[in-house]
């Protein structure tokens, strides 16, 4: 699948799913804008996981960074949406940056076993800090923002195509992005490191910047997602969240950005869904992993893939 | 694999994404059946106690033959996998899609917390049996939940009160896990103790994820007259074990929150938890005609012991009942359903009497308890009943609200900060230990 | 501080310490071979136990335990290399990636074989209780663990370094194309190194559970511990578990005594500490 490809299809789904949204019920349409946030979640992960060719099992650290960040200026200091995102944002890209450092240092697996235990930290500090965080009672009321249009985000079908906007707006970034000489070097890297820094190319940096870009996009979504739920806990940062964007990456085929996105909205869906009819959807979801792993394991979309 | 295994893949994965759209949200016929949907984990860590939640609700709808006033009633459980995002969109599902007319369960705090806006914000009855965070009925009351079980602090206040006045132990080492039910638990029981010239003389917080007390252990003040213990669940039954194999059992005599030898655990502890003063709302040793009618109930259904998330739910269900009753089967004029919960008084659950005070909670008999082996099982005695506590104790609501939501004390940098103190090595047996 | 409070301490993380190197010597093993990192791992700390406790309900024999759990898991820990990793072998990712989907599947089916209740494994009477010593306690079943996890560690490094099954899987170590080269048959190391690795992890579950106890969640609770064992240790290396789990073992458990505020930091510091120093851990190899 060629990129131009992959990004007539993304759109085309995009076009589609927001001209059905106002014939869907609330239920699905928030299930919709939750597997959006978490698409670009699934997204940022995939320019570290995806395009460098670095696996973290710590990404839910920046994630829940900024919704924390969110989730404590909206509601002790009743901050709006502008300052809420970009605190949020700047947050979460100055935890990858100082995490970066510590991580970047290793490679491989070193670098996965890192990572998890560097966002066990961030999930001790959300438990433990009780006066900023409220500890494992979490930080409710987060009001919907407020912005200068006449609907009301508090309603599921503009909040819907609020985050929507913001999905699509990550997606064209990060698209650019990983299209860009920056992206293509990322990917050669992956390739093989020593044969990029034979060729001259500061290797630690690139990674380092790559990371600190995905932390970003990551409080990124995590803005959203404290918006969307009203609410911000100790589980958005735990091990699960992580290790949950990991499979959403590796289901959808990372390297393509639609990819993570389309294994966002599956795993979402899982949870959801097919929760309400078997308490074994956990296994399911491992067997569905497994499965394509074996069977596809360059994900979903991966196996479309014919120009690699 | 193959482009074309590849599609068909990717086709079945897209349908799994279209069904749930699709799905029509269901009716709201007038006379049809009652509605109710009912949160639990069903899957995660706490599995096992959402399968009791879950028993002891269906015990209660088999005995009254799934019907009131006229009307089925049908129960819809959905999981919340122990996670409030979770949590949040099956209520949703519930409330939206389904159509329920009351909303009941849940477990967690965060949970309660999280479920707490959307409740209001749909003004959708609800109830919560076993959540126990204090301040959904204290600083942030919910006006559409009522709760049916009880706050966290609520058996601590009155147990303080008998410790002092039924033992000799006045000063009190706390260990506790490192979360708000654990601050709660010892913080209202700290309050009473030392108004009445008790101290708690340190606090030891475990982190949730702790599974080698040794340490902690190590740290508690063998000068105290007693040890109160705050867990649940594994953890509990992990702390008992490794208190008896540190030599402390009979040493230093063991006090604790109700959930520290619950019998969701007790069964599979040994002698290690003998001995142990617990105070809960609830026993499975009450020596009541209801009790023992309930817990043999329960027992024959669930092939285990009633433990107080069975009894919660129990009486939960039996409560909702009440107050469709007190409506006469009109469940869709949701105000007046809920006026209704606020005033349910049941003289005779399993637990004893129950009624409820103008923040929604319940107002109820507090057991003092001992760990027993009785006919060669270990079961929570009740040696003391304190009747109609509520969840201020003894204070009027005004003064108890105006003291802060307990917290654990030092902040992570003040910590930071007080290592940097010049009493290296650190005296770690300073008085009132590591809070303020 | 009294020399008790040290002493105490130092046999505590000790004890710890040996029952950590159980659980992250296979990981590291496993790693060194096939260089993948085994996430599942947790999982079979945690089926062992559960095995084991099956095991000794019905027969009321610890040894039957300890044998049934490991036993049972080295062959899952055949079955997963045999079947499923060995196919996607060369795409070290993938493979890693793998074992988190076994991980979540065996994290349901413990749940649907044995229920959520937690339990704790009884430990036979001639290993309960305490050993005083100079007014000081220490329990018996810590020093169980402790001399158990040396016979074991001395084992296999005797077995590595003295057999040529051992000189096999050092070689398969050290290069893997060299070994197959000289006539070694790589494939087959892997799976013994890898049911051995999963052996000694249920076989740390079931020992585990007489104290930790068994439930669910143990998985992905004790997970962490391991990866930071083979953090401090270095990847691949026998020394390097034996001295990580030691260093983890006793710096957890000093930090958790001696600084309880930051009791969910104290597993981090030591790796922390590593990774500045020396990225591949004390003993490892990239």
């Amino acid at each position: 699948m060629t990129s131009r490809r992959a990004l007539v299809i993304g759109g085309a789904t995009a076009l589609v799913v927001a001209l059905v949204a106002p014939t869907l019920s609330a239920y699905p349409l928030t299930l919709l804008t939750q597997a959006a946030i978490v698409a670009i979640l699934a997204m940022s992960l995939d320019v570290l996981l995806g395009y460098t060719g670095l696996p973290s099992l710590g990404h839910a650290a920046y994630f829940g960074v900024a919704a924390y960040a969110v989730g404590i200026l909206s509601t002790d200091h009743q901050r709006g949406f502008v300052v809420c995102l970009v605190a949020g944002v700047l947050l979460a890209t100055l935890t990858a940056a100082l995490f970066g450092l510590l991580a970047i240092r290793a490679s491989g697996t070193y670098f996965l076993m890192i990572t998890l235990a560097l966002g066990m930290v961030v999930w001790g500090l959300a438990f433990r800090w009780v006066s900023m965080t409220k500890g494992d009672n979490g930080i409710a009321g987060v009001p919907r923002p407020e912005i200068p249009l006449p609907w009301s985000l508090g309603a599921p079908l503009p909040f819907f195509y609020f985050v929507l906007a913001a999905a699509l707006l990550a997606w064209a970034l990060l698209g650019l992005l990983v299209r860009s000489p920056f992206g293509l070097s990322l990917m050669g890297i992956r390739e093989s490191e020593s044969r990029m820094r034979a060729l001259g190319y500061n290797v630690w940096l690139h990674k380092y910047l790559a990371f600190v870009i995905a932390g970003a996009f990551a409080g990124f979504a995590g803005v959203f997602w404290a918006y969307y739920n009203g609410f911000v806990s100790p589980v958005d940062v735990q091990l699960v969240t992580s290790v949950e964007t990991l499979l959403m990456v590796a289901l959808g085929g990372p390297g393509t950005l639609a990819g993570p996105a389309l294994g966002a909205a599956v795993i979402v869906f899982l949870k959801n869904f097919v929760s309400v009819y078997t308490k074994r959807w956990l296994l399911i979801l491992g067997a569905v992993y497994i499965g394509v792993i074996l069977f596809a394991p360059r994900g979903v979309l991966g196996a479309f893939r014919r120009d690699r | 694999m193959t482009p074309l295994g590849a599609r068909a893949l990717a086709a079945v994965l897209l349908a799994a994404l279209v069904l749930p759209l699709a799905a029509p949200p269901a009716s709201t016929a007038q006379a049809g059946p009652i509605k109710i949907g009912f949160l639990a984990p069903l899957t995660g860590p706490f599995a096992q106690i959402g399968k009791d939640m879950v028993n002891g609700t269906e015990l209660f709808l088999d005995e009254i033959g799934r019907q009131v006033g006229g009307r089925k009633l049908e129960l819809i459980v959905e999981d919340t996998e122990g996670q409030p995002a979770t949590a949040l969109n099956k209520s949703r599902k519930l409330v939206e899609q389904d159509k329920v007319h009351a909303l009941t369960g849940g477990l967690l705090a965060n949970v309660g917390y999280a479920l707490q806006p959307f409740i209001d914000g749909a003004q959708i009855p609800a109830t919560y049996p076993v959540i126990a965070a204090d301040d959904i009925t204290q600083r942030k009351p919910a006006k559409w939940i009522v709760r049916t079980g009880w706050t966290t602090s609520q058996p601590m206040h009155p147990f303080a009160e008998w410790v002092i006045k039924n033992t000799k132990y006045r000063k009190v080492a706390a260990i506790g896990m490192d979360y708000a039910f654990g601050y709660e638990k010892v913080g209202g029981f700290q309050r009473v103790f030392e108004e009445q010239g008790g101290q708690i003389v340190q606090k030891i917080w475990t982190p949730l994820n702790t599974n080698d007390f040794a340490p902690f252990l190590s740290q508690l003040k063998r000068d105290a007259d007693a040890v109160l213990a705050l867990f649940v669940g594994r953890l509990a039954l992990q702390f008992l074990k490794q208190y008896q194999e540190a030599g402390l059992q009979g040493k230093l005599p063991l006090l604790g929150g109700g959930t520290t030898t619950d019998e969701s655990v007790l069964p599979q502890m040994g002698d290690e938890a003998v001995g142990t003063i617990t105070a809960l709302h609830y026993s499975q040793a009450i020596d009541t005609p209801q009790n023992q009618k309930f817990a043999r109930a329960f027992e024959a259904k669930a092939g285990k012991i009633s433990s107080y998330y069975s009894e919660a739910t129990s009486t939960n269900m039996r409560w909702i009942t009440e107050a469709i009753k007190a409506v006469g089967g009109k469940v869709e004029d949701r105000p007046a359903l809920l006026a209704a919960r606020r005033k349910v008084e049941i003289k005779d659950t399993a637990r004893g009497p129950l009624s409820v005070d103008a923040y929604g909670n319940p107002v109820q008999n507090i057991y003092v308890r001992k760990v027993e082996r009785v006919g060669g099982k270990l079961q929570n005695t009740v040696i003391a009943t304190i009747p109609a506590v509520s969840q201020f104790w003894k204070y009027t609501p005004d003064d108890y609200l105006k003291q802060p939501l307990v917290q654990p004390g030092l902040s992570t940098v003040q910590a930071l900060l007080d290592m940097g103190a010049p009493t290296w090595p650190p005296s770690l047996m300073s008085p009132g230990g590591w809070v303020a | 501080m009294s020399a008790e409070f040290w002493i105490t301490q130092t046999f505590n993380g000790l004890s710890y310490g040996a029952l950590l190197f159980l659980l992250a010597s296979g990981l590291s093993l496993i790693f060194g071979v096939m260089r993948i990192v085994n996430l599942a791992h947790g999982s079979y700390f945690l089926l062992g136990g559960y095995v084991g406790l099956s095991v000794i309900w019905r027969t009321h024999s610890f040894v039957l335990a300890l044998l049934g759990g490991a036993l049972a898991v080295a062959l899952i820990g055949v079955g997963m290399e045999r079947l499923f990793l060995r196919r996607l072998s060369g795409q070290t990712l993938g493979q890693v990636l793998m074992t988190i989907g076994f991980a979540l599947i065996f994290q349901d089916l413990a749940l649907l074989l044995w229920g959520g209740d937690p339990y704790s494994l009884p430990v036979p009477a001639a290993l309960q209780g305490v050993v005083t010593a100079g007014g000081l306690r220490f329990p018996r079943y810590r020093i169980f663990i402790m001399v158990l996890a040396v016979v074991i560690g001395a084992a296999l490094w005797l077995a590595l370094d003295r057999t040529r099954v051992g000189a096999m899987i050092r070689a398969a170590v050290d290069d893997a194309e060299m070994a197959e080269g000289v006539g070694i048959r790589v494939p087959t190391v892997s799976m013994g190194v890898f049911a051995l690795g999963a052996f000694l992890a249920a076989l740390g579950g079931v020992i585990g559970g007489g104290f930790l106890g068994v439930y669910p969640g143990l998985d992905f609770e004790i997970l962490p511990y391991a990866f930071v064992v083979v953090i401090v240790g270095g990847l691949g290396s026998l020394p390097g578990a034996m001295v990580g789990s030691l260093l983890v073992g006793l710096l957890d458990n000093f930090g958790k005594a001696l600084f309880p505020e930051l009791a969910y930091f104290t597993l981090f510091a030591p790796m922390a500490l590593i990774l500045a120093l020396r990225p591949t851990g004390l003993f490892g190899r990239t």
